[in-house]
């Protein structure tokens, strides 16, 4: 397995995922998003960062329509998906999210078994023929969540009877367990305490070799140590997108120069 | 005095007191309130508490006991011979208790002189048409020994009166002195009266304890003396019902009515379930706040109509429908318009808002990232809700089903119009059934002689009720409790 | 869920590479289960809203007849010979003729009518004659002619009660079919009320004393009314209201504002959710056995009625009123406190007005109960008495054997004639028109008062 991922970690890192064009999206009469553009490679971890309300996670959400589930929420623009725009009327919403997974801020394990939490996603798609398959997934995506060792002993346990990193890394487990193309993180360690934290930094950096990343977070310090790729965010605009390491060191605007040496935020 | 005007003497007392006590106080200061330590009206209202709160206390404990005491030392009189059972001395008591209040009725009225009570006996004197001038009609001549225990009964009942009045207005006057010497600048007059003002909510807030232990207490002392009659095993494990029996040999076992209730309670969950569990889930899942605006209050209006609409609803409309289209013209199912199917399904319509608005509450309870964590994977509405939402909520929708089952158990009114008389172990749902509520009422309401097992089984049946019911509701709100605590 | 594609195991699909533009098989599957599955919830509230449109329906269509009444308009010649014979005007005689002696002045009335109407008289006996009018109707002139003795010798005209038999032809409840096996009228009364009708004789109107009137005999039909039980009713809810609410109140008053945590206030927490949830029909055996048996009060008096349905509304009372206070936010009390306020002055000076409204609401939906349940009532005997009298006063109104609207109607749906199922259900109708009322003072008195915090 490791052998497959040194090849694969070799393949194009230029491949662009997602692009945004044009994006915007008004909440009832307040304009959350305004006119934003971005290219999102396969193969990377993009973090996207700002101060509160500026808008980075309402982004997020657009990439997988979680934001159809509120009713006055309004997106206009193309999100294109390797070339699709899946904001066409032919596109099903449930289909896309197969596709681009989400982990949310707080853990959210459904209250059933860790073998049931994993295997809802492959079930509800019929990514399995038969229970022994079934089971091969959820060992691989507890695997790839990094949380194996952890709970092999204990599958049939409830999820919700985990710690809070395990819990988030389940969920992690979880979203990858339906072989998506991208994963959207929500802010996934707030809520974690410094050890969990990097547990599941390291994670992320792991699933870079398979998948597009985006990580929506509130730490520099993280969009520094996980990501290739950083969008910096304020009042709703995109403020600067370019190399992680470029935002940190040199950035261009004025703005995100303030933002990350603490003067906004 | 009667009770009434000792009331009348004891309120006037506490009014007096208020203004006295408040007097007392402010002279104490020369009129200079702000040295009191609480404002000038806690002191009368001290001064008419303790006037007033001890002595309406005994009095009225006075009033429930005293009747009870003098009942036991008069029925004592009555010899054992004239009575045969329990119900029989409380009818002799129930006479003697008349004569007596027709004495004074008639003492009053100047129809008989007070001297000539002494003499009085059923042989010089005809006492029913004494007391008939008077308005007091007797069912029967009266006999020696109820006159005897009659003239006992009035004089017990003058001497505990006199009792009463001396113990009950010394107390008021020894509460309005002891308060109104204490009275004083300095005493805590607001802490008081506060605390005898909490003293009353505390009384109030127990009275739910109350209601349930007269309730308990209702039902185990008529229920013994039921036992005590008729053979508990007969009751619990008969399978025959049939009150009517002759010359002793009747039939109460409970077994038929168990199956009744139960066979209509079930047919009511298989209406109300499902129906109320869609629209739940509908209402909260899918309804846009419009629909959900307009559908939700006219369901619930379902649940404002009283039973007995629902009752005649039975009998006069979905009977005949039923009847129509399962009886003798049909498929000849069903004989009558009264059957288990007929009272299940109107039940069953009565708990739709029941099941759905439970369901509702607890639905929503549901945390809104369990569904997110479901869409964020890709899931439909319908798989969310069946796989992540409804298992998430199991256990608060199985405690509204239960509340829903000990409803549709307890209902009385549409089982009565909708159900039938006829006890009957069947498992046709277009026979007519009987439950046991609708026998609670039948027995209760008949004829039959309140001391005769045919009416106090009713208190058995009703002892029935009240456990399965209790332990159905006490089972589902410990469920409830558990499944909001998972998310709180 | 009849629906298990999700939990079955489907072939695998081939994931990785589709167009997100066209649905696969498996998708197309899975949306037609959420379609599905949207529509059972739709046909769940539209078998409900479906129940509650044909409840109405059959209430109105069942009932409004009961607000109708057909009456003969006749005049009635008060003879002096059969009225008064002595001519002495003497009240005491007067009375003294019975309904009987009034028949034959209806007799001749109705012949009257029949000949002023060109129409033929089949019957020889004025027995039958008189099969068209309710049984009622000669105490009807006869109470006329106590209050108006001065009037003896006129011609009067009267509106009189038809029989109920009559009322059920106009009103489409009787046929000449129906009749085939009655003993009570004949085909041929019916042709005579269709000649009637036409010359005016027979009218139907607006029926006032089915809401003010009293319950009549199993007979007489026609003549029952739900005036006298509504005022049972009345009483009934005075007590209630007098008795439940200031209990209600102080009972939730400290379990949520003094209570300590302790196994007393966990008893009477645990006993008034369960109180809450006792069949009704317990109550009652509860007031049968302890205000009639225990404590001898009278049977059938509205107020044992009103003390029974105290205790079964206390529990909706303090959940509600428990409910409005918590909604008072802490800040309140702590600004009371924090001015030097006891506990006790916090809670009746702030806190409890401003959770007036709410109480009220509360308080009047609890009443809306206890004014339509009918089981407990039963057991202590407020069925099968018939209320012919109103109360005279307040005492009487409490403790005069009574009815309630709700055990009216359950009397009348359990009497054999269907006439009295029309009683019923126009029962309901104004049962319910009371309901309306109640709930919506109840929603109004939210709306005007409810106040985000």
């Amino acid at each position: 397995m490791n052998d497959m991922t040194k090849i694969e970690r070799t393949v194009d890192m230029q491949t662009n995922k997602i692009s945004a064009k044009n994006v915007q999206v008004h909440y009832g009469d307040t304009h959350a998003i305004k006119d934003v553009n971005v290219e999102i490679q396969d193969k990377t971890v993009t973090s996207f960062i700002g101060p509160s309300g500026c808008g980075k996670s309402t982004f997020l959400r657009c990439l997988n329509r979680m934001n159809d589930t509120i009713d006055i929420c309004r997106v206009q623009g193309d999100i294109l998906l390797d070339g699709e725009d899946i904001y066409d009327k032919r596109v099903d919403p449930v289909q896309l999210r197969a596709k681009v997974g989400m982990v949310f801020q707080k853990p959210n394990p459904f209250p059933k078994s860790i073998y049931d939490n994993i295997a809802y996603g492959p079930r509800i798609h019929g990514l399995a023929r038969n229970k022994a398959e079934l089971d091969e997934i959820v060992e691989k995506s507890l695997r790839r969540g990094a949380i194996w060792d952890e709970v092999k002993d204990r599958l049939h346990a409830p999820g919700t009877g985990l710690s809070g990193g395990q819990q988030q890394r389940l969920c992690i487990a979880r979203a990858v367990a339906t072989e998506p193309e991208v994963l959207l993180m929500d802010e996934p360690c707030s809520a974690l305490d410094p050890i969990a934290t990097a547990q599941v930094e390291e994670l992320i950096d792991e699933l870079r070799e398979k998948f597009a990343v985006v990580i929506v977070t509130h730490s520099m310090q993280q969009a520094a140590r996980v990501s290739q790729k950083t969008a910096f965010f304020h009042m709703g605009n995109l403020v600067e997108y370019d190399d992680t390491t470029k935002i940190f060191t040199n950035p261009e605007d004025s703005r995100t120069e303030a933002y990350i040496t603490g003067r906004i935020g | 005095m009667s009770a009434s005007f000792l009331l009348l003497t004891i309120l006037t007392l506490a009014a007096l007191g208020f203004v006295i006590g408040r007097g007392r106080a402010l002279r104490s200061v020369q009129g200079d309130r702000r040295r009191l330590h609480s404002l000038p009206n806690y002191y009368g209202f001290n001064v008419s508490m303790l006037a007033f709160v001890p002595a309406v206390l005994v009095l009225v404990l006075w009033v429930v006991i005293q009747p009870l005491m003098v009942n036991g030392a008069v029925s004592a009189m009555i010899p054992a011979g004239s009575y045969d059972d329990a119900g029989g001395l409380n009818l002799i008591m129930s006479d003697v208790g008349r004569v007596a209040n027709g004495l004074d009725a008639a003492i009053a009225q100047g129809a008989l002189e007070h001297a000539a009570l002494k003499t009085l006996s059923t042989s010089n004197t005809d006492i029913r048409a004494l007391l008939g001038t008077v308005g007091v009609a007797l069912g029967s001549d009266v006999s020696e020994d109820v006159l005897s225990a009659a003239l006992k009964f009035r004089e017990k009942t003058l001497t505990g009166n006199w009792i009463m009045t001396v113990v009950v207005l010394v107390i008021a006057g020894a509460g309005f002195l002891a308060a109104f010497f204490k009275t004083h600048a300095d005493l805590r007059a607001r802490n008081l009266v506060e605390r005898g003002v909490q003293m009353v909510l505390i009384g109030a807030a127990s009275i739910a304890i109350l209601t349930t232990l007269g309730i308990v207490l209702s039902l185990i002392f008529n229920t013994v003396s039921f036992f005590g009659m008729f053979p508990m095993g007969d009751f619990l494990f008969g399978l025959t019902w049939s009150p009517e029996g002759r010359g002793g040999s009747e039939h109460l076992g409970i077994l038929p009515l168990l199956w009744g209730t139960i066979y209509i309670s079930i047919v009511a969950l298989a209406v109300a379930v499902p129906v109320g569990l869609f629209a739940a889930v509908y209402l909260s899942e899918y309804a846009g706040a419009k629909t959900r605006a307009v559908a939700k209050p006219l369901l619930e209006v379902l649940a404002g109509i009283p039973t007995i609409v629902y009752g005649l609803f039975a009998l006069t409309i979905v009977g005949p429908m039923l009847v129509d289209v399962f009886g003798a013209e049909g498929l000849n199912w069903m004989q009558g318009a009264r059957s288990v199917m007929t009272a299940g399904l109107v039940m069953g319509i009565m708990l739709i808002p029941f099941v759905s608005s439970l369901s509702d509450d607890i639905i929503n309870a549901v945390p809104q990232a369990m569904r997110d964590g479901s869409y964020g994977l890709g899931a439909t509405q319908s798989e969310t809700v069946r796989q992540v939402v409804l298992p998430a909520a199991l256990p608060g929708i199985v405690g509204a089903i239960l509340l829903a089952a000990s409803r549709a158990i307890g209902e009385t009114m549409i089982v009565v119009m909708g159900a039938g008389a006829a006890a009957r172990l069947s498992m046709n749902p277009f026979e007519a059934m009987t439950t046991v509520t609708a026998k609670i009422v039948s027995q209760l309401t008949g004829d039959a002689d309140f001391a005769s097992p045919e009416a106090l089984v009713a208190f058995a049946l009703g002892m029935t009720l009240f456990i399965l019911t209790l332990g159905l509701n006490v089972l589902a709100l410990l469920i409830v409790r558990k499944y909001r605590e998972q998310y709180e | 869920m009849t629906d298990m594609t999700a939990n079955g195991v489907p072939e695998a699909t081939p994931h990785a590479k589709s167009s997100l533009l066209t649905q696969d098989a498996h998708t197309k599957q899975r949306n037609a289960a959420e379609k599905r599955f949207r529509i059972y919830g739709i046909t769940a509230i539209a078998i409900g809203l479906v129940f509650l449109v044909l409840l109405i329906s059959s209430i109105l269509f069942k009932g409004v007849g009961a607000f109708q009444q057909t009456k003969l308009t006749l005049q009635v010649e008060l003879l002096e010979a059969k009225l008064d014979k002595s001519g002495t005007r003497d009240i005491e005689k007067i009375k003294k003729v019975t309904t009987f002696g009034y028949n034959p002045l209806i007799d001749t009335a109705i012949k009257r009518a029949l000949e002023e109407g060109g129409i033929e008289n089949p019957f020889s006996k004025g027995k039958d004659l008189r099969k068209l009018l309710s049984s009622g109707a000669a105490a009807q002139i006869r109470e006329f002619v106590v209050a108006n003795p001065d009037r003896i010798g006129d011609t009067v005209e009267f509106k009189l009660l038809a029989s109920s038999r009559v009322d059920g032809y106009l009103k489409g409840r009787v046929s000449r079919e129906s009749l085939a096996r009655d003993k009570n009228l004949t085909p041929v009364h019916l042709d005579m009320v269709d000649q009637m009708r036409e010359t005016g004789v027979v009218n139907k109107g607006f029926n006032l004393s089915f809401i003010t009137g009293a319950d009549a005999s199993e007979s007489r039909p026609e003549q029952a009314g739900i005036g006298v039980s509504m005022l049972g009713s009345f009483y009934m809810m005075l007590v209630v209201l007098t008795a439940a609410l200031p209990i209600g109140v102080a009972a939730s008053i400290y379990l949520e504002e003094f209570a300590k945590q302790n196994w007393f206030t966990d008893l009477i927490e645990v006993n008034i959710s369960n109180l809450a949830a006792v069949p009704s029909i317990v109550f009652g055996i509860l007031g049968l056995a302890v205000f009639i048996q225990f404590a001898h009060l009278p049977q059938s008096a509205p107020l044992v009625g009103g003390l029974v349905l105290t205790l079964m509304t206390l529990p909706t009372i303090i959940i509600s009123t428990r409910a409005s206070l918590k909604a008072v936010p802490p800040s309140i009390r702590e600004a009371a406190l924090g001015v030097g306020a006891s506990k006790m002055q916090t809670v009746f000076h702030h806190v409890l007005p401003l959770a007036m409204p709410g109480i009220l609401t509360g308080t009047i939906i609890g009443l809306a109960q206890a004014l339509g349940e009918t089981a407990p009532l039963l057991l202590i005997g407020m069925v099968g008495y018939i209320a012919s009298n109103p109360p005279e006063g307040l005492i009487d109104g409490f403790l005069s054997p009574n009815s309630a609207m709700p055990a009216q109607i359950y009397e009348w749906a359990k009497r054999a004639d269907p006439a009295y199922y029309e009683r019923a259900w126009g029962g309901i109708i104004i049962l319910l028109l009371f309901l309306m009322t109640m709930n919506i003072i109840a929603i109004l008195l939210r709306r005007r008062f409810e106040r985000r915090w």
